[in-house]
């Protein structure tokens, strides 16, 4: 009997996550098998970086959008929510797009967790938000191999406090260029 | 394979920078046993560095069952038996007395310990015997003793000659922390530094003979297996595998450790054989496996799954096909970090009753009955460990916004905490006994 159900849950969640497979696909926390670049599941536009800056030498508008978002290297998440939140979409567009046109670029997505549950838990909560974030890399043209994952749980909050306050400050994924 | 960066500072050797942890009993039973406990003569020259007598007391009432009388309200100091009036013990309404004396061993640097327990009522010697040692085993003698009235009295064998393991952890500077593995009394005296880092150590566990210990060390950057011999400090990494390495914890014959491994995804569950190094996989499945526990017969092991979509407890036979697993908690909104205790039947675990209640306690699930009884009133309780006797569980949880070690007794009538002088302390692990 216990059994049955299990296999019933398992296909419900099977269906479950092809449904949002289907609905974000960027966002899906569908672990790449590590070998290809994410090249088939390109949806999205290949990298569109504008290369050339106008006749003045002055930067475009693009590139000055560009420079402001790889300033940002830390990205918060909600309680128990592994996917990245849509404001932060676009300047994680930016990040991919940065990666890949320096194919010499490394960058290491540290994951983090709040402190609310198990230890272990958490340090599989913080992999799977900065997975979430690696396969939006890949997914925008960024090199497997340019990116590592490393997570750290709960054990290096950026905040002290039992309150929401420091939590919504210590789950989050930084982005730290090696 | 990747160049490590050495960046983390080891340091294998007991420093003085460890954390010292004293003993406050925060919840007693309504109706202790009351004992009393004389302190133990001295024979020799100059003073004691231990109070034996006063070990015993600290032992006896920590677990809560016993109540020691008051050294000034004794009416008499007896030493041994022929010193002994029961009459003089009645009028207390004391039920049991503990007697001793020190002597010099002759013509040795030891010391002999003699103790004697007698019950009042029955105006009988229930123990009695000599325990030789030096000086600086007077506190291990002090708990043998205990043992042997705790044994006595309620006929359930003491653990006060157990110790426990646990992680501290210190901010040196902004942004800086220092983690440190420490190995203490299981009243957290006598606390030593196993292993020292700049970066994070977790989930340590013993081995079944009480010899060694793994845990996770973040050390080259990554988190990975260890082992270490208390003894020697020698070390051996068990695992360099992509993504996470975690939850080391040893079969009960020792020649295994389960693990989880993220390598192939997401975290499942492992079992690497340490003589062979074979690695087997347990559990398959895209969403998080982790927190693996052995069954006490060695054959199945429990783990805490979200693939409904929130933690809950599961338990799989090894060897048995993916999909032919029981899922053992449906009650709770996340139910976590669960093992039995040795009757195999009640299992320990960190339960979040609902959404709405924000609370992590440490609980006891009957498998049979499915009866719970929740433990713990604190909100942030984790890592729960339980006394080789069964009789108490230690476990973590924040007190002033610092990490301390608290324990409670099985029924949750006793609770007592190890409150640390520095540092955030969590993560302990009860040794199994050591003979």
């Amino acid at each position: 009997m216990g059994k049955q159900r299990n296999q019933f849950s398992k296909i419900g969640l099977l269906a479950f996550t092809l449904l949002t497979l289907a609905a974000c696909g960027a966002t899906s926390e569908t672990e790449d098998t590590g070998a290809d670049d994410g090249g088939q599941v390109a949806s999205t536009p290949p990298p569109a970086t504008s290369s050339a800056s106008n006749d003045s030498g002055q930067l475009t508008q693009e590139q000055i959008r560009a420079q402001n978002a790889l300033r940002q290297t830390v990205f918060y998440f909600d309680f128990d929510v592994a996917e990245f939140k849509p404001e932060d979409r676009q300047t994680l567009t930016y990040h991919a797009r940065d990666l890949a046109a320096n194919p010499n670029k490394r960058v290491r997505l540290e994951g983090h967790a709040d402190e609310r549950g198990t230890r272990e838990y958490n340090l599989a909560l913080g992999e799977r938000r900065a997975n979430g974030i690696l396969n939006y890399f890949i997914v925008n043209g960024a090199s497997r191999s340019q990116v590592e994952v490393v997570s750290y749980g709960e054990e290096r909050p950026a905040a002290r406090g039992q309150n929401e306050n420091s939590y919504s400050q210590n789950r989050r994924v930084e982005v730290v260029t090696r | 394979m990747r160049t490590l960066l050495t960046s983390a500072l080891l340091v294998l050797v007991s420093l003085g920078a460890r954390a010292e942890l004293n003993i406050q009993i925060t919840q007693g039973v309504d109706n202790p046993i009351p004992i009393a406990v004389v302190p133990f003569s001295w024979q020799g020259s100059g003073v004691l560095s231990e109070d034996v007598a006063q070990i015993v007391i600290n032992d006896l009432e920590q677990v809560g069952e016993f109540r020691a009388l008051s050294r000034s309200n004794m009416l008499s100091m007896p030493s041994e038996e022929n010193q002994v009036f029961f009459r003089d013990w009645r009028v207390l309404a004391q039920d049991y007395l503990l007697v001793g004396k020190i002597d010099r061993a002759p013509g040795s640097q030891l010391v002999q310990v003699q103790y004697e327990l007698f019950d009042i009522n029955r105006e009988m010697k229930l123990a009695g015997e000599i325990l030789t040692g030096s000086v600086a085993q007077l506190r291990d003698i002090g708990h043998e003793i205990s043992n042997v009235v705790f044994e006595q009295v309620t006929g359930i064998r003491g653990a006060f000659t157990t110790q426990i393991l646990y992680i501290v952890s210190e901010d040196i500077a902004p942004g800086e922390q220092i983690f440190r593995l420490e190995k203490a009394d299981y009243d957290g005296a006598r606390a030593q530094v196993l292993l020292e880092s700049r970066e994070p150590i977790m989930s340590p566990s013993w081995s079944p003979d009480g010899q060694q210990v793994a845990y996770v060390s973040f050390e080259t950057d990554l988190p990975r297996i260890y082992t270490q011999n208390i003894a020697t400090g020698q070390r051996r990494q068990i695992t360099n595998y992509p993504n996470i390495n975690s939850s080391p914890v040893w079969s009960p014959d020792g020649s295994k450790l389960a693990m989880v491994l993220s390598k192939d995804g997401s975290p499942d569950i492992y079992v690497q054989d340490l003589t062979n190094n074979q690695l087997l996989r347990v559990t398959n499945h895209p969403q998080i496996d982790t927190e693996p526990s052995w069954t006490p017969d060695g054959n199945s092991l429990v783990f805490m799954s979200d693939r409904t979509g929130q933690p809950q407890i599961y338990q799989m036979e090894l060897g048995a096909a993916s999909y032919n697993v029981e899922r053992l908690t449906y009650d709770c909104f996340q139910c976590m970090k669960a093992k039995f205790l040795p009757d195999g039947v009640n299992l320990v675990h960190v339960r979040r009753e609902t959404r709405q209640s924000p609370n992590y306690q440490i609980s006891i699930l009957n498998v049979d009955t499915l009866r719970v009884i929740t433990l713990t009133d604190t909100s942030l309780d984790e890592s729960p460990s339980v006394a080789p006797n069964g009789s108490m569980i230690m476990y973590a949880t924040k007190f002033a916004g610092r990490g301390v070690l608290d324990a409670v007794s099985i029924d949750g009538r006793v609770k007592f905490r190890l409150p640390s002088s520095r540092g955030d302390v969590r993560e302990p692990a009860w040794s199994p006994y050591f003979n």
